[in-house]
């Protein structure tokens, strides 16, 4: 097991240097000179697109470039990593420390600390819309199974694929624009650091949370309902049924343990890739996620900030991966990691 | 009354058996029909037999015949799902059709228990054999977990599992289909039920461990003084097994009689044509087999008459109403045959044309 | 007997033929491991016109090694050799020709046709496979075999879903015949079929032999069908052969202690005779095609080990029986074959 794991983890290691040399090569490969996108209408000025270049290192070939990235991320780097001015004018140099995933004169900050900012908001939202959608989605496809043809059923379906027939964006706009601010059936949706107020975070997350989770819901109500269903059938329900077990027992004990296990490693994933951020309920809300920071760094040419998200979504993907491997075989003791 | 066929003493069956009282289980007129899209399939069709109490009925019969789906009914594995299942079911003198759904759950596993064909699917694969073990008896049983151990282990123990004490907490993958099929059969009869219903219990299984599973089964019977009823397609098994044997066709009963009757004086053509069809390791080998003709019949649309008359060879013209008419089954008789042939015309055909090529 | 083995050439001879499915050690590098010795030196000879009946318990490889002589999956080590010539290994052009003259009949007449093709397509596919078109065209072709296989040709636009189980295997036989083969490997063709279904498809094999003079290799576990279906029949344990006689003899006289074992074990639909009879019962389980027992494969469960001497139970450990003949025609793997035989049918 923990040797499946190093593998894994080497496995990922490596996944992770193609991604970002890939990141790399796409960026300086491009159309458009990133370094215009540094200094606005300054860019006229001679000498500033060459000391701005310099500055951000976009002077070395891209190898040296990425080695240098590489090495920042362990150690940390300066901007610019120059020996003569950090003695001449060491106010000049800005200090990016280890882990150092680039530094965006555009925010002028290091991307890290722009990560770190933007984490919580996105994964908040995460939170907010797993709870709910767990709750909807395996709640409702549990009820829909077990009235399998029935009103209930249909009614639960029906519902789910309405909401998931609307665009993210249009339900979004219709929570936010009715909902919060023309009726005021809800706290506005406002994000407040659950550190400053518990109850105001968890207030200001409804709406999007609810708007990311109604896109997930429809999904998991039909699988979860197939999943019941088909664990249903199984023979050794039939055995459970034969033992004389009551039907709570069957249901909760034999049915779900089998219905629910291939959901989690989903369940998971989902979760994971939303933990990067929502690109159209961020917009949406204004919530300033990485969902949001990812498309302003792309559209602006940002290269550290575009590496830093590439680079730390992908390791949050290839880690729920591993994680999930690893939980499936604690929870099916048929599935050995070898 | 040509001519039957009258076994010596020796034979083990009573033959009064079905009009016996006292039998531990009594099925009469069970129906047990689906509603699908294509129709109303009638898998029992109006099923009548018993079993007294410590003795093996088999009941044989194709896919399709409804041999499983009238084992379930027993169980009342048919609740709360479409089908419609009308009949009565005596179990001592407690109809199983008319109890309610809390008393039938009482009664499962505690005193009919249940053998399923593939062990492996028949467990859950996310619990330890164990678990499964113990908590089918205490169900019945208000004791410890740690006397539901002992127990279990004391069963697994005693159906031949060696280290129980460490087989008990492995999981079913972790068993060989022989042994997973003892733990079913643990499991079974972990209460010490009055009837065990073994459904194709041995399907599954090479033919060594067959062997094995069998000898256990018929063992613990004499230990256990538990009624069997067994349903295969395999007559073999049934030739094992059975002290009685109920032939099926189409949902309904064609032949009932002792093992030595249906094997030695057949009655009914469908089970002649089983008898002849099937290879034979015991007898000098045919240079052809000589099979049924055509295909079982539709469960929607069974044909009118007797339901085997479509395959039947000795139909003759429709002489005797094969097609018009569904013959009669009488449960009442000793060795009852549902054919339009009379039984002293069937017998001489028996003797002429069939026993001769068995 | 269709086969005569005197004087004339076999059509397939396969020597020493091993498939080992490989392993790999956990750890965080992977080395091989010991593997799973599925088929492990299987050696005979398939003269044209027989069959061939292969029986044994699951897990001891028989249809592995039918698939493996039909290079299905590649072979681990040995040869076979095909009308005289070495085929083992063939790829391209020359494996498909031999695809031609050698056909596989599946068990599960569901699993193994496309539910999403027609009968026809199903059945004509080896000739558009094989880029060959028969005399008259493919539909004129495939609704002929469709009619010898007893299909309606008429149903020639169906799908399988709309054809019973025993109907299905029919299609499945005609694909297998479309070519007109010189050898069909027919991996448990019968046991998922109903018993009276089962007789109509083995008289159905058995007059296809006769027609296009086939060779069978007919791998069940359903000892009486191969004893009604074949010519010689061989007996598996655990990747070996280890008794192959004719098929009468076989059954009369098997003297391999576990053929023995398996044939007391078939329960017949007899009650007085079953009554009688007394059973070899095998203790224990299947050993593991990884780690398989030292010596005789066998002799972990072998009921006349127990009855040996410690001498000779010690070459039974060591020594691996190899198949000879104790009689012509008869051979089998066991060093004590002659000794005793234990009570059998």
């Amino acid at each position: 097991m923990y040797a499946y794991v190093i593998r894994r983890l080497f496995s990922g290691l490596v996944m992770l240097i193609v991604m970002s040399f890939a990141t790399f090569l796409m960026f300086f490969n491009g159309a458009v000179d990133p370094v215009r996108y540094t200094c606005g209408k300054a860019c006229g000025v001679p000498g500033v697109l060459e000391r701005n270049r310099a500055m951000l290192g976009y002077d070395d070939p891209v190898p040296v470039q990425y080695a240098k990235f590489v090495k920042g991320v362990f150690v940390g780097r300066d901007f610019p990593d120059d020996p003569a001015l950090r003695k001449s004018a060491p106010e000049t140099i800005a200090r990016c420390d280890a882990p150092c995933l680039g530094y965006s004169p555009k925010e002028n900050s290091t991307v890290t600390s722009m990560l770190a900012e933007r984490a919580p908001i996105s994964a908040s939202l995460a939170v907010a819309a797993f709870i709910m959608w767990i709750a909807f989605g395996v709640g409702g496809g549990i009820v829909a199974a077990l009235y399998k043809g029935r009103w209930p059923d249909k009614l639960i379906v029906g519902t789910a694929l309405i909401f998931y027939a609307f665009p993210t964006f249009f339900i979004g706009l219709f929570l936010y624009k009715f909902v919060a601010i023309k009726w005021e059936l809800t706290p506005q949706p406002v994000y407040t650091a659950f550190t400053e107020d518990p109850v105001a975070w968890a207030m200001g997350l409804f709406l999007p949370g609810l708007t990311l989770a109604l896109f997930y819901i429809a999904g998991y109500i039909r699988l979860t309902r197939s999943y019941v269903i088909e664990a249903a059938s199984e023979d050794y329900l039939r055995t459970a049924k034969a033992k004389g077990l009551d039907k709570r027992t069957i249901l909760w004990k034999h049915t779900m343990r089998s219905a629910l296990t291939p959901l989690i490693t989903l369940a998971a994933l989902d979760f994971a890739g939303l933990l990067g951020g929502a690109i159209i309920t961020e917009t949406v809300f204004n919530y300033q996620g990485l969902g949001k920071l990812a498309v302003d760094a792309a559209t602006t040419w940002d290269l550290p900030v575009t590496v830093g998200i590439v680079l730390t979504l992908s390791t949050i993907v290839i880690l729920a991966n591993i994680i999930v491997d690893v939980l499936y075989a604690v929870i099916d003791p048929r599935v050995k990691l070898a | 009354m040509i001519g039957r066929a009258h076994h010596a003493p020796s034979s083990t069956v009573a033959l009064d058996a079905p009009r016996d009282e006292s039998a531990l289980l009594r099925v009469e007129g069970l129906k047990v029909h689906f509603p699908t899209e294509d129709g109303l399939v009638k898998a029992v069709d109006g099923l009548s037999y018993t079993v007294p109490a410590g003795r093996t009925l088999g009941i044989v019969g194709e896919s399709g015949s409804g041999k499983s789906v009238s084992s379930q009914a027993i169980m009342g594995l048919h609740r709360g799902s479409r089908a419609q299942v009308s009949g009565n079911i005596f179990f001592d003198s407690t109809d199983l059709l008319q109890i309610g759904d809390e008393q039938l759950r009482r009664m499962r596993g505690r005193d009919i228990a249940m053998v399923f064909q593939d062990p492996l699917s028949a467990l859950h694969p996310y619990y330890t054999v164990g678990n499964q073990i113990m908590e089918a008896y205490r169900v019945h049983h208000n004791v410890s977990k740690s006397a539901a151990r002992t127990r279990t282990i004391e069963m697994l123990d005693r159906v031949g599992i060696p280290n129980p004490d460490k087989r008990i907490d492995q999981y079913p993958h972790e068993f060989s289909g022989g042994m997973r099929q003892r733990a079913m059969i643990a499991m079974a009869l972990i209460n010490d039920p009055r009837l065990i219903i073994a459904d194709e219990p041995t399907t599954a299984l090479d033919v060594t461990v067959q062997a094995q599973i069998l000898e256990l089964l018929v063992g613990l019977q004499e230990e256990f003084g538990s009624s069997i009823i067994i349903i295969t397609h395999d007559l073999g098994v049934v030739a094992e097994m059975a002290h009685e044997i109920l032939v099926m066709y189409g949902g309904k009963a064609v032949e009932r009689g002792s093992a030595d009757e249906v094997f030695y004086t057949p009655g009914h053509p469908y089970t002649w044509g089983l008898l002849s069809s099937m290879p034979r390791m015991d007898r000098a080998r045919l240079e052809r087999l000589r099979p049924i003709a055509g295909n079982p019949p539709s469960l929607i649309n069974p044909p009118s008459g007797c339901a085997f008359h479509p395959r039947c060879p000795f139909m003759d013209e429709a002489k005797y109403h094969c097609v018009s008419q569904v013959p009669v089954f009488n449960p009442e008789l000793p060795h009852p045959v549902r054919c339009a042939i009379p039984e002293g015309e069937r017998h001489v055909i028996f003797e002429q044309k069939v026993k001769p090529s068995l | 007997m269709k086969a005569q083995r005197d004087g004339q050439e076999p059509i397939l001879r396969v020597k020493d033929l091993k498939k080992y499915f490989p392993r790999k050690t956990s750890g965080v590098i992977r080395r091989p491991d010991s593997p799973v010795q599925a088929v492990d030196g299987v050696s005979f000879e398939l003269y044209p016109g027989e069959t061939l009946g292969v029986v044994g318990e699951s897990g001891c490889g028989k249809s592995t090694m039918g698939r493996t002589v039909l290079q299905l999956l590649e072979p681990t080590a040995g040869t076979i050799e095909f009308k005289g010539k070495d085929v083992t290994g063939a790829k391209g052009r020359e494996l498909r020709r031999l695809r031609t003259e050698m056909q596989m009949v599946f068990q599960d007449p569901y699993g193994s046709l496309n539910p999403r093709q027609t009968v026809g397509s199903i059945v004509g596919a080896p000739f558009a496979i094989q880029g060959i078109t028969p005399e008259g065209g493919v539909k004129k072709r495939v609704q002929e075999l469709m009619e010898r296989v007893g299909l309606n040709p008429e149903h020639y636009n169906r799908y399988p879903h709309e054809f019973s189980g025993g109907q299905r295997q029919r299609i499945g036989i005609a694909r297998a015949v479309a070519l007109q083969p010189d050898i069909i490997v027919c991996d448990e063709p019968v046991s998922a079929l109903d018993v009276s279904i089962q007789a109509q498809v083995v008289n159905l094999l058995e007059d296809i032999q006769n027609e296009f003079g086939i060779t069978y290799i007919f791998i069940a576990h359903d000892l009486s069908v191969v004893r009604h279906i074949s010519d010689r029949v061989a007996v598996m344990y655990l990747g070996k052969i280890v008794e192959l006689t004719d098929r009468d003899t076989l059954y009369a006289d098997p003297q391999h202690p576990y053929t023995q074992a398996l044939l007391s074990a078939v329960p017949l639909p007899d009650p007085r005779k079953e009554n009688k009879r007394d059973r070899i019962l095998l203790t224990g389980d299947l050993p593991s095609p990884i780690n398989p027992p030292s010596g005789c494969v066998f002799h972990t469960r072998c009921p006349k080990y127990r009855t040996l001497t410690d001498t000779e139970k010690k070459r039974c450990v060591e020594e691996v029986p190899l198949p000879r003949e104790t009689q012509a025609g008869h051979s089998v793997a066991c060093h004590y074959a002659e000794s005793t035989n234990l009570a059998i049918v």
